[in-house]
């Protein structure tokens, strides 16, 4: 955004403080503005009385992030990618998270294709209280044939509601599995220096958005003002992965050289989401762990640097989880607590002879292990002690867990009033407190396993207790 | 002789050229136009757009959105150089016989005057190292991990060597965990003896590490330190916990580099930092570790705390200006690393764990190498190698096989992965 500070926003603002936004002040709300973490629409008269219409146009354009946001896909798994405002995560936050396709082909035997679709589709892990998925499909023309494309569409089409990335050089097979999709907003993928023409043309008249292709940042920047002199502003840059050596290098300096013009320089020519394409890795190995590895190192530098979208290949777990799960940390808001809330929690409908578990208040910890706990239908107390929002080991080297706190955390929770065992079961990466913590507090200490989820397992062999 | 045109006449001349643009082009005399009415004849754009301007006629919105763009706009893509006031400072260990050591080989890492790997604002002095960890004990290890090291771990001299000579560690680094007095409370001595046959089985430099424990480590680190005398070692760690000062003195009358250790705290390390030269500490023995979290656990404060030491160090804080060892073997302890299943029966399957494990241990290495990140402590050899080849191939060092891998990238289009090779 151009605006540096809420006083620059509030200039544009009524300055009525009618509270319709929901702040009690004018300035509030620009604040919010300012740290995006409300929309411009909320506040009503800007848009509804006429004499602020002007103002509420131009702060409208002066909000706008730096890097253009472009939404694939229609409905609830549409995605938003680009829309950045900032080149570092902790200036502000990361915006939308890099949306990861996975590939399937035109050459696909059809059932094993509908599977994979599904596969993708339904992929989901738990983390930090929610489901991760994948956020899109990459259709590839293998064939080259323009049916044989459009009917591979077709049958990912009904298979998924992910957003759809169609992939070809060749504009006429491009238009075969966009007329099949026309009303679902895929991407495009991709013009270059030899078919643009033609593919500006099919963009124009099915309204879509479309990725850029050329390594060479000359010709991508003119294929880009290209495009938006032509009146279509929805577009992906993609400068290429090379996927080894200098040429990989080389690959790194490009997004950060691209985001950076857009970012620190203004630069609106190529202020547009990137696209990074991972897969390449699978070009230079010809053993398959291998190239999931190197996959993933690619991945991981377009998640950290600069790729709004990227296209890989390997679905096998470790892929996913590891990737999914990179693009959730960089992503996360630094904003966001990194703790919860001490205090005795139940899971389930515990009793007085349920099991008393303790974690701290790191929000990933806690999350974690109360996940575990209700997941395996484990009727129980969690106390949760003030940890400094720092992780079980990590808060006993650094003494925020000790067996003083643990006491002063029982006491003032009441716990002796829920469980009749007294009997305190504490994690078993702060074995080394169990000691201590017996003689502070009077209670008797079960070492529990060192990772929650391996809880079930233990309770067949420690609880009760004798 | 003057040879009359018509429009439709011009119209096909143009047209049979392939002319897209009239530049300097001035039509004289008297013109009739009677545009709109000359049924059949569609003017080129370019002739339209010639005529429009002659008449004086300006081109409606509506016209300009549906003009046919014939060629690609030109444009040359330019970017500036970031330029940083601030410089990290360049850290040598090791000690070769010629500076009183016995080590083959030194390492020097830090000297950066830009973001890591940001080679085009200016290039990275020397590419992040990697030191392969061992114990002073068997441990428990993950089973992808255990295969590897099963042989060796009763013996940290055999240990070290297999890092060195199998799985080409530029360092080693001894963990003395079992002088935790909740573990064995091995004597500070034997710790020291241990310290001993490690620097006699492998010639590479070597972090000597503690057990973690705030109360014995001084006394086991300073004992290590001694009996490490001249070698130029890294001693991990001083931390505000605990007598830093005792080990930050052990480490400068022996010669050694101390790793000033704090907790994802940006403020807490610039604190330690200032203690330590207040001992007298030379910032060229200096190393920082602000915490390594294992990806999935807590690697995105890593990641941003590492972030903007860096960030600040380059805008000329010099109490951040240090290159950063991370513990990367911390990605071991995500569940995702080593546990057989997902305990939650909601999720999509897991897939072997070993394969999960070095996923884990490449993706927290790369990411923190991409913070600013100069040396990783790892532990499975494919995750340190793999590490080694993306971080030196960003640096900018000629791997050789890569000379043969340059491919036409735009081809993953049609590649073929039913034949796993590339579709002519």
């Amino acid at each position: 955004m151009k605006l540096s500070s809420p006083m620059e926003i509030w200039k544009y603002l009524p300055g009525t403080n009618c509270g319709e936004c929901g702040e009690k002040t004018c300035l509030a709300f620009a604040s919010h503005l300012k740290e995006r973490s409300t929309r411009l629409e909320e506040c009503t008269p800007l848009f509804e009385d006429e004499k602020y219409a002007d103002k509420g146009k131009q702060l409208a354009e002066l909000l706008a992030p730096e890097i253009r946001e472009i939404e694939i896909g229609v409905g609830a798994r549409a995605a938003k990618i680009g829309g950045e405002d900032v080149m570092y995560r902790h200036e502000l936050t990361f915006y939308n998270r890099t949306a990861l396709a996975y590939d399937v082909w035109d050459t696909m035997e059809e059932g094993e294709l509908r599977e994979r679709v599904r596969r993708i589709t339904n992929w989901r892990k738990f983390y930090v209280g929610e489901f991760l998925t994948l956020d899109a499909i990459a259709v590839r023309s293998v064939s080259g044939d323009a049916r044989t494309f459009a009917a591979c569409v077709k049958a990912v089409a009904e298979e998924t509601d992910l957003p759809l990335v169609l992939c070809s050089f060749d504009a006429k097979v491009l238009e075969e599995g966009l007329k099949v999709v026309a009303d679902k907003n895929p991407l495009l993928y991709a013009a270059d220096k030899t078919n643009w023409k033609e593919v500006l043309e099919l963009v124009k008249s099915y309204n879509v958005p479309v990725t850029l292709f050329s390594p060479d940042l000359d010709m991508l920047n003119s294929l880009a003002l290209t495009f938006s002199s032509a009146g279509v502003e929805d577009l992906v840059l993609d400068p290429g992965v090379s996927p080894a050596g200098e040429w990989l290098a080389d690959t790194f300096s490009k997004f950060v050289r691209i985001r950076r013009v857009g970012i620190e320089e203004g630069d609106k020519e190529v202020a547009y989401p990137l696209m990074s394409v991972p897969m390449t890795a699978w070009m230079i190995h010809g053993d398959a762990l291998d190239a999931s590895y190197w996959e993933a190192v690619l991945a991981a530098m377009g998640i950290i640097k600069y790729a709004d979208i990227m296209i890989l290949h390997s679905i096998e777990p470790h892929s996913l989880i590891a990737e999914r799960t990179l693009v959730e940390n960089i992503y996360t808001d630094p904003r966001r607590p990194v703790s919860v809330e001490p205090g005795l929690r139940e899971v389930g409908t515990p009793t007085g002879h349920s099991p008393l578990f303790l974690t701290t208040n790191f929000a990933l910890t806690y999350y974690t292990v109360e996940s575990d706990l209700s997941s395996n239908k484990i009727d129980s107390y969690l106390i949760v002690v003030d940890s400094e929002g720092i992780g079980v080991e990590a808060a006993v080297a650094g003494e925020q867990l000790t067996a003083e706190r643990i006491k002063e955390t029982l006491e003032s929770y009441e716990a002796e009033n829920k469980v009749e065992h007294k009997t305190l079961v504490i994690p078993g990466l702060a074995a080394r407190l169990s000691g201590e913590t017996e003689d502070a507090t009077g209670w008797t200490v079960l070492v529990g396993p060192r990772d929650s989820g391996r809880i079930p397992g233990w309770m067949d062999d420690n609880w009760p207790p004798e | 002789m003057e040879k009359k045109l018509t429009l439709a006449d011009l119209a096909r001349i143009l047209e049979q050229y392939d002319v897209v643009e009239l530049e300097d082009v001035t039509i004289k005399g008297e013109v009739e136009l009677e545009l709109g009415s000359s049924a059949g004849l569609a003017l080129p754009p370019v002739l339209a757009q010639a005529l429009q301007s002659l008449m004086g006629v300006r081109e409606r919105p509506e016209t300009l959105e549906a003009k046919k763009i014939e060629a690609l706009l030109p444009a040359t893509f330019k970017v500036a150089k970031a330029e940083w006031a601030g410089e990290i400072e360049e850290v040598t260990i090791g000690a070769t016989s010629a500076d009183g050591g016995t080590r083959e080989r030194t390492v020097t890492i830090g000297g950066e005057k830009s973001l890591p790997f940001y080679n085009f604002d200016a290039q990275m002095p020397h590419p992040p190292v990697i030191s392969v960890d061992c114990f002073d004990m068997p441990i428990p290890l993950a089973k992808a991990v255990r295969e590897y090291y099963g042989d060796v771990m009763e013996d940290p001299g055999e240990w070290a060597k297999k890092n060195v000579r199998e799985f080409g560690a530029d360092m080693v680094t001894i963990h003395l965990i079992s002088t935790d007095p909740t573990i064995k409370d091995t004597p500070a001595r034997a710790a020291a003896r241990t310290v001993e046959e490690v620097l006699q089985a492998v010639k590479v430099p070597i972090v000597i590490g503690g057990s973690g424990n705030p109360d014995k480590d001084p006394e086991v680190l300073e004992a290590a330190a001694e009996a490490a005398e001249g070698e130029r070692c890294l001693i991990a760690s001083a931390n505000l916990n605990m007598d830093y000062e005792r080990i930050a003195k052990a480490a400068l009358k022996h010669g050694h580099v101390i790793l000033s250790w704090t907790q994802l705290d940006i403020n807490a390390q610039k604190t330690l930092n200032r203690y330590l030269f207040k001992l007298g500490v030379p910032r060229e023995d200096i190393v920082i570790d602000p915490t390594t979290a294992a990806l999935g656990y807590g690697l995105d404060y890593a990641f941003t705390n590492i972030e903007r030491m860096r960030i600040s160090a380059l805008k000329g804080d010099t109490d951040l200006a240090f290159p950063i060892s991370c513990g990367i073997t911390n990605a071991w302890g995500a569940r995702e690393a080593w546990m057989k299943d997902s305990p939650s029966k909601e999720d999509s399957d897991w897939g072997p764990a070993a394969y999960r494990g070095q996923m884990y241990e490449i993706l927290t290495g790369l990411t923190l190498g991409l913070a600013g990140g100069d040396m990783f402590m790892m532990m499975h050899p494919n995750a340190a190698s793999t590490v080694k080849k993306v971080t030196q191939t960003l640096f900018g060092a000629k791997v050789k096989e890569d000379k043969a891998k340059r491919v036409a990238i735009e081809d993953w289009v049609t590649w073929d992965a039913e034949v796993g090779a590339l579709k002519k």
